[in-house]
């Protein structure tokens, strides 16, 4: 029972992170209908753009959170302007080339930058692990899985109570309508490149406490996320979450009563079994083929 | 026209290699060319599902190493002959391309991506974990060079010629591959999958045939390159190396088998020209996708050619 609850807890905690990275997917999917094979990318980035402030510029965490996030914001708004604009005739082969070579590019940036050293910060806050059962929760679990319930309340009240939040969802249904209709599509693809690249730095920022971040973790940490968002449905917030715990607790159990060297597998088991049998994920709407 | 264009290409490329292996007497370059011959074989095949059938794969190199390890594994452990190693090593990764390729060639777009991507991490984990079959991380040693009965082949000249006459001849297949019947069907699937299903092409069958095609040729590399550096490891064949084959097939253009042989090279000679290179090969191979993809769509060498045909016509005034 205590192994089971510890295997639990972890897995809930990476499930929440994995989670993030999904509402990073969904809501660049919600706005553009596009999938960012780099997302990964961004979130390696929103880790060691925290190390580097906290540790260089010697900012307290609490301010380099919102700092780093910032950061890669920007940044996911300068790659949008630069290599998703630019493209001419754009079509999902052409777009997931552009960003595979771009996450390639950023993890070679960033073995420049950081070297191939793996860095850690501590944790948000200073309190003793908290016992339940004989099993360990650490409070950096409660503070992510805090973030994650807010991220997505935030998120759906922005999709659907706000009017840009309305426009995004339109331009994800039909560009041309929704320009004719007054939506600046160029900025709102620009605004959701922003905020799902914000997402993936929030999430490399949690993780930052509770694993040691270095060049290429995003490649691993970007699938697991695509995966959490295909379980619960693309576009759909509550759905990521469900798909990360899910994935999450599926893991843990896994890694701790079968093999660790399984836990790369179940995720890929998992991604290619969901998008063979329901591609549009567990909690998603069944939907006809868009031509 | 066409044929003769072809011929040419064909005289030209075995002459060139006669000419490496009669006059040069270096191994380095001998294993350069190798190299290079079996990163076209490589290139062709996954252009030929890229290219012509406009199906992504990210996860090419999970066919080049079942090629290498089953060849690899039955030569360690079982003592084979690679004569006999090799229609096992064709065999299953046509198997694994046909059993993968039915339910993923369902998908279309990002999701192909995403699946083919899977399948190549789930082939990779299997290489690195499957340890007391493939070595596990450390890898496979001790793979017999390559002998067809009684004629052993060893590493260095007799090699290239080997390799670059398997090239040529998987060239000749695909061209006339690409000219058929078949090869008509899977241009009308790139340009749109419900016409071609329109006007009566079985599309899911035709992609299963040329993702099973690629899965072979791949496989064939892979049983090369095994024989040839006698030692396999599951670095060889990971995502990175996936994304190096999708590069030299949009350098070389997709659609243009000819294109590929200039991909492969060139992204096989860089890292070997340029010392400092290695450092930033993967930054490099990611800026070429990006800036490639984004300028020229329709590969380097086409791009290249159309900027020409431009500054030519800009000059003469809009003359033809």
């Amino acid at each position: 029972m205590q192994e089971f609850l510890q295997y639990l807890f972890s897995g809930v905690t990476n499930g929440a992170i994995y989670a993030v990275i999904a509402l990073g997917f969904s809501t660049l999917y919600s706005a553009t209908d596009l999938i960012n094979f780099a997302q990964g990318e961004f979130v390696m980035l929103g880790a060691l753009v925290l190390v580097t402030l906290w540790s260089q510029a010697h900012l307290p965490l609490w301010a380099a959170f919102p700092l780093t996030v910032l950061l890669v914001a920007a940044f996911g708004m300068v790659f949008e302007r630069v290599a998703i604009r630019t493209v001419r005739k754009p079509s999902p082969i052409l777009l997931v080339l552009i960003t595979v070579g771009a996450s390639i590019f950023l993890r070679g940036v960033a073995m420049l930058i950081w070297g191939k050293d793996a860095y850690s910060v501590p944790a948000f806050s200073k309190t003793q692990a908290i016992e339940i059962g004989g099993a360990y929760l650490l409070p950096q679990s409660l503070w992510i899985l805090g973030i994650v319930v807010l991220l997505v309340v935030g998120l759906n009240l922005f999709y659907h109570r706000t009017l840009t939040g309305k426009a995004m969802q339109a331009c994800a249904i039909n560009k041309r309508a929704a320009s004719l209709l007054g939506v600046g599509t160029q900025k709102i693809a620009l605004l959701a490149w922003g905020l799902s690249a914000g997402l993936g730095a929030v999430a490399g920022v949690i993780i930052a406490p509770i694993t040691m971040s270095s060049y290429d973790m995003g490649t691993m940490l970007g699938l697991k996320g695509f995966c959490a968002a295909m379980l619960g449905g693309l576009g759909n917030f509550w759905g990521a979450v469900v798909g990360g715990v899910l994935l999450g607790i599926l893991e843990a159990m896994g890694v701790g009563y079968a093999s660790s060297s399984l836990r790369d597998a179940i995720a890929f088991f998992l991604l290619l079994l969901i998008l063979y049998a329901r591609p549009t994920g567990i909690l998603g709407k069944a939907s006809t083929q868009r031509f | 026209m066409r044929v003769l264009a072809n011929v040419i290409g064909y005289l030209l490329v075995g002459s060139a290699i006669l000419a490496v292996g009669l006059w040069v007497d270096n191994y380095y370059y001998f294993q350069l060319l190798t190299f290079i011959g079996i990163n076209t074989l490589l290139a062709v095949g996954l252009n030929m599902l890229m290219g012509y059938a406009g199906q992504i794969s990210l996860g090419h190199a999970a066919f080049y190493g079942l090629g290498a390890y089953t060849t690899g594994i039955l030569g360690v452990h079982l003592g084979w002959p690679p004569l006999v190693t090799l229609p096992c090593a064709l065999l299953v990764s046509g198997l694994v391309a046909w059993l993968v390729g039915r339910p993923t060639l369902k998908l279309h777009g990002y999701y192909l991506g995403m699946g083919t991507l899977g399948v190549g991490m789930i082939v990779h984990v299997l290489f690195r974990e499957w340890s007391s079959l493939t070595g596990g991380p450390s890898g496979l040693p001790g793979i017999p060079t390559l002998s067809l009965g009684p004629l052993e082949i060893p590493g260095g000249r007799p090699y290239m010629f080997v390799v670059w006459g398997v090239v040529l001849v998987s060239f000749a297949m695909c061209q006339r591959l690409v000219h058929s019947r078949v090869g008509r069907a899977l241009r009308a699937i790139h340009f749109s999958e419900q016409a071609a299903a329109a006007v009566g092409v079985d599309t899911a069958r035709a992609k299963l045939q040329v993702f099973v095609f690629a899965g072979v040729l791949a496989g064939l590399a892979g049983f090369l390159y095994a024989h040839m550096v006698t030692f396999v490891s599951p670095s060889s064949f990971g995502f990175l190396v996936s994304v190096r084959i999708v590069a030299m097939v949009v350098i070389g253009g997709m659609a243009s088998i000819w294109g590929s042989l200039f991909g492969a090279s060139l992204l096989t000679m860089l890292p070997e020209w340029l010392h400092v290179f290695s450092e930033y090969e993967v930054l490099v191979y990611g800026l070429i996708l990006v800036v490639v993809m984004i300028f020229f769509p329709q590969g380097l060498t086409r791009g290249m050619l159309d900027l020409y045909e431009r500054a030519r016509r800009g000059k003469t005034g809009s003359g033809s």
